[in-house]
């Protein structure tokens, strides 16, 4: 039995047993710390256990995501940062650690708040993520940690820092949906200007692996339009 | 964005192009009451421990997340940038709901939760790609006897 967050895919693989759900990519039980809307997600799952048939069984979720909707719009991050800049200056790398700098504290709040952090995939500190990922703009670095290609250590070193960001930027609880999150961190951070300079430049690596995630996995489908 | 009609033509599309290929059979089958069912996760998050190996690009493999794994513990390395992650960065029950699974089973509505769940990469993969994989899962679900999985995207 499973959830869905693609009606019309599923009903064309008719899966013996679903329920979709009005959600959005990423959220399939709805939305972050609202325990009990998760447990109507999974309890309406759990009951399609019981239907007799006949296959496929497909139903769909009544409810929408709490918090969802227009009641959303105008949310400004309340962590006051530099100014970013779309210049392509040398300085970029240290607007980046000193927004990092900014940040560091929310991120600690969150951290105490949440009980944990989902960055750590590679196994460094931030700074040295930014540092990283900074370096591919002149040359092929190496791989931050053993036993992980340096164009999926890119991959994760880009999703780490968003990561970091957002973690940072939601410590203090309000009503940030994820678009507003992703046009802040894309559109008004140094950290975002540096990832969309980076596809460019990733894009002539000398490192197949580091092409490859500037081809589809750098920047997001709804981001695209701040390329250069 | 909660719904195709809510998302950019061209991300909807990508959606839509998935090649969704059609099942020879239809199995479908009863199993006992949902008290007594012992329930797994199956996640295609790309989550595990952040000392497992992080998962690549095409990355056919799978993780084990015991049961006992904290929350803490836990990173998300899927390949696709075309989702929400906040959420998950917020409250891991977003997309790996243990804890409402653990509530419902100390409510009485399950039997049991499971010894160990598992994540793979994306849910993009066609069956002749996936089926290994998906057969070894099944494979260690029935071992653990489990008689209930729930599949959960992003």
């Amino acid at each position: 039995m499973g959830i869905s967050l693609v009606r019309d895919n599923t009903v064309r693989l008719r899966p013996p047993r679903f329920l979709w759900v009005p959600f959005e990519l990423g959220r399939p039980l709805g939305v972050p710390d609202d325990a009990e809307f998760q447990k109507r997600v999974l309890s309406h799952a759990f009951s399609l256990f019981n239907k007799a048939g006949p296959p496929p069984v497909l139903e769909d979720f009544p409810e929408e995501a709490p918090g969802t909707g227009a009641n959303l719009t105008g949310w400004t991050c309340p962590i006051p940062l530099p100014p970013s800049s779309d210049d392509k200056s040398p300085e970029r790398l240290t607007r980046v650690l000193v927004e990092i700098e900014r940040l560091a504290p929310w991120h600690q709040s969150s951290m105490e708040r949440r009980g944990r952090t989902a960055t750590g995939a590679l196994g460094i500190e931030i700074e040295d993520v930014v540092r990283f990922l900074h370096t591919v703009i002149e040359e092929v670095p190496v791989t931050p940690k053993e036993g992980v290609p340096v164009g999926e250590a890119f991959r994760q070193g880009c999703e780490e820092l968003k990561t970091f960001y957002m973690e940072a930027s939601t410590a203090k609880p309000g009503n940030a949906s994820s678009r507003d999150l992703a046009d802040w961190f894309w559109g008004k951070t140094a950290a975002g200007r540096l990832l969309l300079d980076l596809q460019s430049a990733a894009l002539k690596s000398g490192d197949a692996g580091i092409r490859r995630v500037a081809e589809t996995q750098l920047v997001p489908r709804q981001q695209k339009h701040r390329l250069d | 964005m909660v719904r195709l009609s809510d998302l950019d033509s061209g991300s909807a599309q990508h959606l839509l192009d998935k090649e969704c290929p059609a099942f020879e059979s239809a199995p479908f089958v009863s199993g006992p009451p949902l008290q007594e069912r012992r329930v797994a996760i199956v996640t295609s998050a790309g989550l595990h421990r952040r000392d497992d190996q992080n998962f690549s690009l095409r990355d056919l493999s799978y993780r084990v997340i015991p049961d006992n794994t904290k929350a803490a513990d836990l990173v998300m390395t899927q390949s696709s940038v075309n989702y929400d992650r906040t959420g998950f960065q917020q409250d891991i029950n977003v997309v790996f709901p243990i804890d409402r699974l653990r509530e419902l089973r100390d409510a009485g509505e399950i039997a049991e939760v499971a010894k160990f769940h598992y994540a793979i990469n994306g849910a993009g993969w066609l069956p002749h790609e996936i089926e290994t994989t998906a057969r070894e899962l099944a494979g260690m679900l029935k071992e653990d006897r489990v008689n209930a999985v729930l599949l959960v995207p992003v």
